[in-house]
């Protein structure tokens, strides 16, 4: 088999990704809804990505954070404005626990689900993008180990955006 | 009066003094009876950056602070799409690197807005100098229309020739670019990279010279390109492929065909940036050029950085090796600035 550079054996990695995590997606209830990304992408090529996220308990104090954040900007205070912001922290730090290989389990919904009728535009879905970004910087997150999540959370723009 | 003395200029001295106009004028003087081998009008290198506005690279920029937009649709946004991924303003004025345009549309506008932008770049030396500007509109991350002006100043070389010292060749490029396919930065789990179309014509405002004294064919012309933008966000790593088929001289600052070759060929630009954080970047280009005038242009080679402090201003500085120019390397710097709404 020919060496493949490290850079192509890492992208193959991620793009095998969400067929692994295929088992694990939340049901879907709607039959009318068809997934166009995977909710639960893990990445299964880093084990300790986790822990540069401060673990759960970082994940927890990243949402405490970011909510205020997406809260107070007014390209994402309607999606969150009059939602139950706790149970929403809590899914989504499941959520990220489990993508970033954690021991955690994600009750919730699938994205395509829960973003249906939304109507969140592309630079709405950026914005939560940056917040999120700003938080990581504050919490000293690696900037690698942030892009390593976000581009897994990026294929779901296709369930989030203008749905 | 500049014609004037253009006519007096023997076709051969100009040919190969510009050719050589890296040198020190001493070394023109000598090469007027040398045949002209090597390529050189390079208008991108530089020993000396023009000034740039430094208050842009100390602006504070506080990552505490909030989104700065008020509405969640607004058609006209300063957010939009994340720092850097739009890339900053090349120096033909399309979106892209600084030498290349990428597959990238201009501004940070998103599916549902108009983006505007503005860009200065200079460059200087003791032999010539090189200023650009323009601006681009972009529409809906789908389409984008620039135009950009480049003043290459021969300064005492122009005198030398005889065209006059502060002589001054300059080209207006007007360029639009359609996103065929892709989204460099959401298609995360896809190798699919955006790819976009280009076409720039550029119009050269010295025929006099260009095709007078350099032996070139034409003034003015198109160029197309096609471009591949792929950004591997966990790898932190963007990456580009231009394909350009063009006639252009030196950019067209020479003019476009020549005695050599006066058919279009394809040009091969590259790519590479490294997302260091969300404000800084650094990467590097390759960009041929075709030898149509009767000498091997170089090809063009650059490192650089660029520091985005909010979404509406993004600096650039690089450093240009354009490899052995005749008798010497030839090293430079570049900077630019830009502005997008």
């Amino acid at each position: 088999m020919p060496k493949i550079p490290s850079l192509l054996t890492t992208i193959a990695l991620s793009l095998t990704s969400p067929a692994l995590a295929q088992a694990g997606e939340p049901a879907i209830s709607d039959p009318s809804i068809t997934p166009r990304a995977p909710t639960l992408p893990v990445i299964t090529d880093n084990e300790h990505l986790l822990d540069q996220f401060g673990g759960r308990e970082g994940l927890v104090r990243i949402m405490d954070n970011v909510m205020e954040r997406w809260l107070a900007n007014p390209r994402t205070h309607p999606f969150f404005a009059s939602s139950d912001q706790v149970r929403v922290k809590r899914q989504l730090v499941d959520q990220f626990c489990v993508i970033l290989h954690g021991p955690c389990t994600y009750d919730g919904r699938a994205m395509a689900e829960v973003h249906r009728g939304m109507n969140v535009s592309e630079g709405s879905f950026y914005a939560l993008v940056e917040e999120l970004q700003v938080t990581l910087n504050q919490m000293n997150v690696p900037f690698r180990a942030q892009n390593r999540l976000i581009a897994a959370l990026a294929p779901m723009s296709r369930d989030i955006i203008d749905r | 009066m500049i014609n004037h003395k253009t006519k007096t200029c023997s076709r051969r001295v100009a040919a190969a003094a510009l050719c050589l106009c890296a040198l020190t004028t001493s070394y023109v003087a000598q090469a007027a009876d040398e045949p002209a081998t090597s390529s050189a009008l390079s208008f991108d290198t530089v020993e000396r950056a023009e000034t740039l506005n430094t208050s842009a690279l100390t602006l504070a920029e506080d990552d505490m602070g909030q989104g700065q937009a008020d509405d969640s649709r607004r058609f006209f946004s300063p957010g939009g799409r994340l720092l850097l991924t739009g890339g900053v303003t090349q120096i033909e004025g399309a979106g892209g690197g600084g030498l290349s345009p990428w597959a990238l549309i201009g501004t940070y506008g998103t599916r549902d807005q108009l983006g505007v932008s503005a860009f200065a770049t200079g460059v200087n030396s003791e032999d010539f100098s090189l200023s650009a500007y323009g601006g681009a509109i972009s529409y809906g991350n789908r389409i984008e229309l620039s135009i950009a002006r480049q003043n290459f100043n021969l300064n005492a070389v122009g005198a030398a020739l005889g065209l006059g010292r502060e002589f001054t060749i300059s080209q207006t490029i007007v360029g639009a670019k359609v996103r065929l396919f892709g989204d460099a930065v959401l298609e995360q789990d896809s190798l699919l990279p955006q790819v976009s179309v280009g076409i720039q014509f550029k119009d050269n405002n010295q025929p006099g010279v260009v095709i007078g004294a350099l032996a070139a064919r034409d003034d003015n012309d198109f160029d197309y390109y096609v471009s591949a933008t792929k950004i591997f966000l966990s790898q932190s790593l963007l990456v580009n492929a231009t394909a350009r088929a063009t006639r252009a001289n030196q950019f067209g600052i020479l003019g476009f065909g020549g005695p050599t070759n006066n058919d279009y060929s394809i040009q091969f630009e590259g790519s590479v940036a490294l997302l260091l954080s969300r404000h800084f970047a650094i990467g590097s280009e390759y960009r041929t050029k075709p030898d149509n005038l009767g000498f091997k242009e170089e090809d063009a080679f650059d490192v650089f950085i660029a520091y985005a402090p909010v979404h509406n201003i993004t600096a650039t500085l690089a450093y240009v090796d354009l490899g052995n120019v005749a008798l010497r390397s030839q090293h430079a710097l570049y900077a630019s600035l830009q502005f997008a709404f």
